[in-house]
């Protein structure tokens, strides 16, 4: 999920005028599988007959991912008996064993749990995105609503988007002087377009018909922002806040992994240095169960806000 | 008696990538207080454009148009709006949709209490009184538009503009909405100017029937004043040889004098 809003966000060509929505595709999606659960169900009624709905409904739900996970740890075991050096699952399962039965110890500042790793990424990534959001929305308010304000900064954000977060590590090592700000800045810097153009899109996006009606109603400037704008522009926001942050989760592993200290991408390197290879296979593990959670709260909380048109 | 709206030599351009396109010229009309006035035409004469400059919400290339005395410049809120699509906000509840305009024009007089009063009277005006927590989305296309005539009709307006309000509804719906509508009229006395596609519905609501030419550069071609007793009963016009004579009156203005070639 992460890594397709990734493409989506650099396949979207430079113009701000395409909002970064994924709805009508993963509903598409939604209604394909439906489709075609439907065209399943009465050749399994044929096949199973006596085998009551809601257990085959819950079979068709759960064996599907089972099989597709047991494939994968099958094509592990293979390569990882082919090739010397890389652990096989239960190797890794043994060592994820002892690596979660002390997430939380500390033995210097370099030697510390994984659960302490994992919290000061999270920490970078949330302050990194704060300060991303702060400026961002705003940002994106004034530039969906003022022309003046948009064509002025449009060639900005154009030139500036496409690069690599990682390109911006060392001005941040320059001003700061320090490894830790720097990636939060990076950090900063990547999850800060997709908020400002989601935002900026979702403002010129909102229907004639709603500004219509705030003229006739005589709405005060504070009101439209209220009562019109800000909630016709939240489910466009809250794309732009989950693809940011599913940006800076990417980011700040490869950030890390220059700055070094504590986080999630500094461990991933440092059981590089060890040659604890297995350790990597869990780090890859904790890094994509974060990125999942974390995108799937927030696809929580947009869909608690989304408003049906009609 | 001084005309509460006035409509002068009114003419209106737009200015399109194909240079510049003449909606409307010449458009003189007056409308006095308590007076209903249906606008009926083709497709894309100009009725919402005219509908539209009266709202305030477009200005007009040529002449000019003065509503109470003074000239309009853009919407007020003596001057309701009922939109063609409801145009309620889909994150307010029915109830909140109506308080946002009740709060803008008596909010600076009045306390919440009096206000909220003020809302529920108008979704009881027109039937919505147990519905009027739901949302938007919740309620049919009739319950919506009834919604939206209540949010006009509660900022209590001098006269109320409605374009095609009940374009999209069933015949039934229709029917039932237009009847509810002559009694919130017959109640308030609300001048109206109304547009529609709907002949029947013109004769039945209105004073009178302002005809248009086809565009482009629409005008208007004859006014029809209907002389029929109000309150009006559907079922009684339905015979009633007079109300007959105004129907075939519009439908010789469409369909002979301005018949519209397929385009
Ligand atoms: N903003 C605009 N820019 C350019 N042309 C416009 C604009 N608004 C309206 N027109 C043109 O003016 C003419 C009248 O439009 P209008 O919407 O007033 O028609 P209408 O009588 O309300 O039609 P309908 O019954 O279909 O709603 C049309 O030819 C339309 O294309
Ligand atoms: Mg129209």
């Amino acid at each position: 999920m992460t890594t397709a809003s990734m493409t989506m966000t650099h396949a979207m060509p430079n113009k701000s005028s395409e909002p970064i929505r994924e709805k009508p595709a993963e509903q598409a999606a939604a209604n394909h599988v439906a489709s075609v659960k439907q065209a399943e169900t009465p050749i399994i009624k044929v096949g199973q007959g006596k085998l009551p709905d809601a257990l085959s409904a819950f079979a068709r739900a759960v064996l599907p991912p089972l099989i597709g996970l047991a494939l994968l740890l099958g094509i592990w075991a293979i390569i990882a008996i082919k090739t010397s050096g890389f652990p096989s699952p239960l190797k890794t399962w043994n060592a994820a064993v002892i690596i979660f039965s002390h997430p939380f110890y500390i033995n210097g500042p370099n030697d510390q749990g994984i659960g302490w790793n994992i919290l000061s990424s999270l920490k970078r990534v949330a302050v990194g995105f704060g300060f991303a959001a702060a400026v961002g929305i705003p940002l994106g308010f004034a530039i969906g609503r003022f022309k003046f304000l948009n064509s002025m900064v449009d060639p900005i954000i154009s030139l500036l988007r496409p690069v690599s977060p990682l390109a911006w590590l060392p001005i941040g090592l320059l001003v700061f002087k320090r490894a830790d700000p720097a990636a939060t800045w990076t950090i900063f810097i990547c999850s800060i377009w997709p908020m400002i153009i989601n935002t900026a899109v979702g403002v010129q996006r909102v229907p004639q018909d709603y500004m219509n009606v705030a003229r006739v109603l005589n709405l005060s400037e504070m009101k439209i922002l209220t009562k019109i704008l800000f909630p016709a522009v939240l489910p466009y926001m809250l794309t732009g806040i989950r693809l940011s942050i599913g940006t800076a989760w990417l980011v700040i592993v490869a950030a890390e992994m220059l700055t070094g200290g504590v986080g999630i991408g500094f461990w991933v390197w440092d059981e590089w240095n060890n040659l604890k290879v297995e350790h990597i296979v869990i780090a890859i593990f904790v890094i994509g169960i974060v990125g999942m959670l974390l995108e799937m709260i927030l696809l929580q909380i947009a869909k608690r806000f989304s408003y049906e048109y009609s | 008696m001084k005309p509460l709206v006035q409509v002068q030599d009114v003419g209106m351009r737009f200015d399109t990538k194909k240079g510049s396109f003449v909606a409307l010229r010449d458009i003189n009309l007056d409308i006095s207080e308590g007076e209903v006035v249906t606008l009926i035409g083709h497709s894309g004469c100009g009725k919402s454009t005219l509908l539209n400059l009266i709202a305030g919400l477009t200005l007009p290339s040529d002449g000019g148009l003065i509503c109470n005395g003074r000239e309009i410049a853009g919407p007020g809120p003596e001057r309701g709006v009922v939109f063609q699509n409801h145009s309620l906000l889909p994150w307010l509840s029915c109830f909140d949709n109506v308080m946002l305009g009740v709060e803008r024009v008596f909010g600076t007089k009045e306390g919440k209490a009096k206000l909220k009063e003020r809302t529920k009277a108008a979704l009881e005006m027109v039937h919505m009184e147990h519905a009027m927590h739901k949302y938007p989305h919740e309620v049919s296309g009739g319950m919506k538009q009834r919604v939206g005539i209540a949010r006009a009709f509660a900022m209590e307006p001098k006269i109320l503009l409605m374009d095609e309000p009940f374009g999209a509804l069933d015949a039934l719906t229709r029917a039932s909405l237009q009847d509810e509508l002559i009694g919130v009229m017959a109640k308030t006395g609300a001048t109206v100017v109304m547009v529609t596609h709907d002949v029947d519905e013109a004769v039945l609501l209105s004073d009178r029937v302002v005809m248009m030419t086809n565009g482009p550069a629409a005008t208007i071609g004859e006014i029809l004043e209907v002389k029929l007793d109000k309150p009006r009963d559907r079922l009684k016009l339905a015979h009633d040889p007079q109300f007959a004579e105004y129907r075939a009156a519009i439908l010789e203005f469409l369909y002979q004098k301005q018949l519209k070639h397929a385009a």
